[in-house]
């Protein structure tokens, strides 16, 4: 059902911590997984089970440090386990499937409250910028999501082309909206019949609005695509990564890397000092820390099949990589492959873990 | 670009119940085939994990070898099912990494072809050959 939620006083952030809290009091959820505020200004996860405190969350808040899928998938992952309802982004949405299938997160008992994207920035240009809220959920109306002037959108927000909700249980319908006048929302019946919401009709734009987003940001990320796709070609990724510190930001920040025992940050690549030194002299010169490509393209295998473009890894890359641009771009070119598309539905396999025993028949037979 | 003299190095990995043995019988039967392959026997060629793959080919190796059962012949039943699959995966990811994704090949050999196993060794040599040395040998900054 379509419904919305009234705003008042032109206080849009007010009306979603009144409709999360409805959620808390009216026990949908035992608890909410949502974005609140910190001293420093910006936003963290937290699970908030008192409803007061729900004066401090913030999911609208232009900002992401962290994709919550995997803050999802930690308290969601075994039993027992509270109800749970996580406010998240598109892409946290997506993440989190991806997590399901990989068995590191559970949708059993949890209400996935998605809400559109009109676009964050990283947490330093958060933290320096005055935030005109009014001015960026008015985006939301037109569709023309932009920055404040003179300010940049993540590198993985600008080539976004899905910032628009698909698949969440409860859905805040942002893209569209008149957000000064309400907040359209879609969720199941039985639960609004539970909130005692009525069904109200929206002003139909939402679709033609989504269009609008997806066309412009899928330029910009065919642009991106091409542009790098040309580099690594060139080039070769030893060559665009080179920069690399192999710091493992990319991969802490990766919603896709779960593994605990990560292959990187075990002892398989130290040697004995000599070993070093042979290697040096058969290269005439050996790059420490040592397998720094063999990490990029092992990460690839690992996650290039779900990889859903948070872009995280480019946010938290101190080397200014275009991390996310390279493995979104390399990504697409292996799910095509295998007709895949990551977060798209829960119950469609992971290509790796599934097989026909009729398909590629000519592979191996040359 | 192919030098004078050049032989490729091929590492391979051979699973335990078809083309290892597939090896093994090329060589009771006598065939003749270049010794430019490195053999690495391995219980699958679903255990061939892409970053065994990965690190001989950034490390400056010619070519890389894999072979497992036909289709239906898996000691594990789905073994080189998946393999298949992951290394249709690793040789795109390759590729559009700009590196040269036809130095990876993947071969069904059983244990009764010692000749498709010679064979094979032959053509991926010569292959090697007429394709030159794998640039990442001479390259350090990897």
């Amino acid at each position: 059902m379509r419904t919305t939620i009234p705003v008042e006083n032109n206080d849009t952030l007010a009306a979603v911590r009144g409709f999360l809290k409805q959620l808390l009091e009216a026990e949908v959820v035992d608890a909410l997984l949502v974005p609140m505020e910190t001293p420093a200004g910006t936003v963290t996860p937290a699970l908030v089970s008192d409803p007061a405190l729900l004066d401090g969350a913030d999911p609208l808040a232009p900002v992401m440090g962290l994709n919550a899928a995997r803050a999802a998938g930690r308290i969601s992952v075994r039993e027992p386990r509270g109800k749970i309802g996580a406010v998240l982004r598109p892409c946290e949405l997506r993440a989190l499937v991806e997590l399901v299938k990989l068995q590191q997160a559970s949708l059993d008992d949890m209400v996935t409250i998605g809400v559109d994207c009109l676009g964050t920035y990283d947490v330093p240009v958060h933290t320096e910028l005055d935030v005109d809220m009014t001015a960026y959920l008015a985006t939301a109306q037109s569709g023309e999501l932009a920055p404040q002037e003179g300010q940049e959108f993540r590198d993985g927000c600008q080539m976004c082309e899905k910032p628009h909700v698909e698949g969440a249980d409860i859905a805040l319908e942002l893209l569209g909206a008149d957000l000064v006048a309400g907040i359209p929302v879609t969720l199941p019946d039985d639960l609004a019949a539970q909130l005692e919401l009525k069904p109200a009709e929206g002003d139909g734009q939402r679709a033609e609005v989504i269009e609008k987003v997806v066309e412009a940001r899928t330029q910009v990320r065919d642009e991106r695509f091409t542009e790098i796709r040309e580099q690594l070609d060139e080039e070769g990724i030893e060559s665009v990564m080179a920069a690399c510190v192999r710091c493992h930001n990319c991969m802490t920040v990766c919603p896709i890397c779960y593994c605990k025992t990560c292959l990187f940050k075990s002892p398989v690549f130290d040697h004995e000092p000599v070993q070093y030194m042979n290697w040096a002299q058969r290269k005439g010169a050996y790059r420490l820390p040592s397998d720094t490509m063999l990490f990029h393209l092992t990460r690839l295998n690992h996650m290039a099949l779900s990889c859903i473009g948070c872009g995280m890894c480019t946010s938290a890359c101190p080397a200014e990589l275009p991390v996310g641009q390279v493995f979104r771009a390399i990504g697409q070119q292996v799910q095509d492959v295998f007709e895949y598309m990551p977060g798209r539905d829960v119950e469609e396999p992971l290509p790796l873990v599934t097989f026909q025993e009729d398909e590629w028949m000519e592979v191996g037979e040359e | 670009m192919a030098e004078t003299n050049f032989e490729p190095k091929i590492v391979a990995f051979l699973c335990n119940w078809c083309t290892y043995t597939g090896a093994d019988l090329a060589g009771t039967s006598r065939l003749q085939y270049p010794p430019n392959v490195r053999i690495i026997r391995v219980m699958c060629s679903g255990s061939v994990d892409p970053t065994y793959v990965l690190k001989p080919l950034l490390d400056g190796a010619d070519g890389v070898l894999i072979g497992g059962c036909h289709p239906g012949d898996c000691h594990y039943q789905s073994g080189n099912y998946k393999a298949r699959r992951r290394i249709i995966a690793l040789k795109e990811i390759v590729k559009n990494a700009g590196l040269d994704e036809e130095r990876v090949w993947l071969r069904w050999i059983s244990a009764s072809e010692g000749g498709r196993f010679a064979e094979t060794v032959t053509k991926m040599t010569k292959t090697l050959k007429e394709k030159g040395p794998n640039p990442m040998r001479r390259q350090w900054a990897v």
